[in-house]
């Protein structure tokens, strides 16, 4: 008797609608993540189709290009690849050691009521609108590296071999450094705010551990803190490199807007977004326009490798991080 | 770092009959110790005298302060933010709390192992164990060397590491890894090493291992273990400090504290009626 109760238990009435909604909602959340792959699909591929006159071309020419000629009707992209490239690996050298430094002290040294108002300030200038930081860049910021900053940096690097190229020739102020120069101050606070939290998610038994040693506050953050969150580090890094690739107003008002290659980093130079932007309005022949298109796929495909990278960087150290966890 | 003289006199104490803590010698001398944490007060006028190269443990329920006294011995309260304390504690005489003491030379005579094992993850077994050394400034190979062996013996985990020294310390099982532990502590031939619940994330058997260790440890340094774990403070130590709120209750020889205590709330907690 009991037992033939027991095997047919009475079905429980919510359950089919219960699992109905379990259905619709991953349904939903399922489309609306495709929707985000569907979007970058079809950027790409509208990209790809309206650039196709001048990949027809120029071929594999367009890359390595390095006359850039609209009436002419030569379109030449790697003065541009290396601008951008360059200013961003600038503005990523200046930005990351001083973002992982700013963010080790917020969560390990800073005395802990000075923390969240500077969290809060760096935050903020996240939210600087990129024209301003240009605007601020044109008539503060570059002046005052060309009268005292560069002509210093000149004389002490110039004599060294090898690096000195870098720091040749005549100094107009504007720039491949400038323009790396403001990418890293516009960098600095996205690195800052992910570093932080990942310095955060070290646990403190790593730093009790490095402390009971006898470790000094420099050596835990070192062996503790630095080296067990390396790897999300590199992640938040690539991050910020994947911003200032992107990045176009302030870049275009500093960088000179000149499309030569140089060894000087004093030298002009101009960037992908900034072409795009300064000439998608004067672009009267198809060619021309083609040519701006795939100076935009090139960008996507820049920007996209470097995110998915970070992305895949930051994911290989969250799993990480729960398996210990577990 | 023990002076020659103490080994007589540990084994006068050895003499069940001497009243052990006026022959011992004292590692960590505590008188009123006070401290808070921002405006809770967490321990109350402690004094204990802790006899060197024996084991001592604390035991009382959570958040009775156990831990918190512990982490007076090597200052590491002073990592947590908000906390102040009033007293002295003295190791071997000298006052721990003085200016000229520089805590994080302190640490490397007082070691510590946790309540979860926490091996370096980014170090191989070799650099865990060599990691406090080479913060020293050793470099000599040889002395590394053989400091890597005899610590891992001593932490009996050479025999099941020796042949993989170069792979990741967190690669190992969860007893193996707070073995490491003991291990790197030990590497520093601290005067005393601190535990704090060592086995509360292990399994029985790690437990024993860990447990049977201490007699070892207990050569080399002064151990103070806490433990929620009476069996565990029955098994592996001296001598027994019951603690109640913040305050030491009573601090006696291991047997007398579970066969026969002074004090009417000891015996309540052994035999289980509060904790």
């Amino acid at each position: 008797m009991s037992n033939a109760t027991l095997a047919v238990p009475p079905a429980p009435p919510q359950a089919p609608a219960k699992k109905w909604g379990d259905q619709a909602f991953k349904l939903i959340t399922l489309l609306a993540s495709l929707s985000i792959i569907v979007l970058i699909v079809a950027l790409g591929y509208i990209l790809y189709d309206s650039s196709k006159l001048s990949i027809n071309k120029f071929g594999f020419g367009f890359i390595t290009g390095t006359n850039w000629d609209s009436v002419a009707g030569i379109f030449g992209a790697l003065p541009y690849i290396y601008g951008t490239l360059s200013s961003s690996l600038i503005g990523l050298l200046i930005a990351v050691p001083l973002s992982v430094a700013t963010a080790a002290y917020l969560t390990d040294l800073a005395p802990v009521w000075l923390r969240q108002p500077v969290v809060s300030i760096i935050e903020m200038l996240a939210a600087v609108p990129s024209v301003i930081w240009g605007l601020w860049a044109i008539l503060v910021m570059v002046p005052f590296l060309r009268d005292y900053i560069y002509p210093t940096m000149q004389k002490v690097l110039e004599p060294i071999p090898l690096i000195g190229q870098l720091f040749s020739g005549p100094i107009y102020g504007v720039g491949i450094l400038s323009s790396g120069i403001i990418l890293a101050v516009m960098i600095i606070p996205i690195i800052t705010s992910v570093s932080r939290e990942i310095l955060r998610s070290v646990p403190n038994i790593q730093r009790e551990a490095a402390y009971a040693l006898g470790a000094t506050r420099w050596e835990v953050t070192r062996i503790a803190v630095l080296s067990y969150a390396k790897r999300g580090l590199l992640g938040a890094s690539v991050l910020g490199l994947g911003r200032a690739l992107g990045e176009t107003m302030a870049v275009t008002m500093v960088i000179g807007n000149k499309s030569d290659i140089s060894a000087s980093l004093f030298a002009p130079g101009y960037s992908l977004a900034s072409v795009i932007a300064n000439e998608f309005g004067d672009a009267t022949t198809p060619m021309h326009q083609s040519a701006l298109a795939e100076l935009a796929l090139v960008l996507l495909g820049v920007t996209l490798t470097v995110n998915i990278a970070a992305m895949l960087l930051v994911k290989t150290f969250t799993t990480k991080e729960t398996r210990r966890v577990a | 770092m023990v002076p020659k003289i103490m080994k007589d006199e540990v084994a006068a104490v050895n003499n069940e009959e001497e009243n052990v803590q006026e022959a011992a010698t004292v590692s960590l001398d505590v008188n009123d110790l006070c401290l808070w944490y921002g405006k809770h007060q967490a321990l109350y006028d402690v004094s204990i005298k802790i006899p060197a190269n024996k084991s001592t443990a604390i035991i009382g329920p959570s958040g009775c302060g156990k831990s918190t006294l512990l982490r007076t011995f090597n200052r590491m309260h002073e990592v947590s933010p908000g906390a102040r304390m009033s007293g002295k504690v003295h190791l071997f005489g000298e006052d721990l709390y003085s200016p000229e003491i520089d805590p994080t030379i302190l640490r490397r005579r007082v070691g510590m192992v946790f309540q979860k094992s926490n091996p370096f993850p980014t170090m191989t077994i070799r650099e865990n164990v060599l990691v406090g050394l080479r913060l020293n400034g050793v470099r000599d190979k040889k002395i590394l060397n053989e400091r890597l062996e005899s610590c891992l013996r001593m932490a009996a985990l050479w025999d099941e590491v020796k042949d993989h020294l170069d792979r990741p310390g967190t690669g190992l099982s969860g007893g193996q890894q707070q073995r490491l532990c003991i291990a790197r502590a030990m590497a520093m031939e601290p005067e005393v090493l601190l535990m704090d619940e060592p086995c509360s994330a292990l399994d029985p058997i790690a437990t024993m291992k860990i447990e049977e260790l201490i007699t070892t440890l207990k050569t080399k340094c002064t151990v103070v273990i806490v433990t929620h774990n009476m069996q565990q403070a029955g098994r592996c130590s001296d001598f027994t400090a019951f603690m109640y709120l913040g305050k030491l209750v009573e601090f006696d020889r291991t047997e007398k504290i579970f066969t026969n205590p002074d004090k009417q709330q000891t015996e309540d907690y052994i035999t289980g009626r509060f904790g």
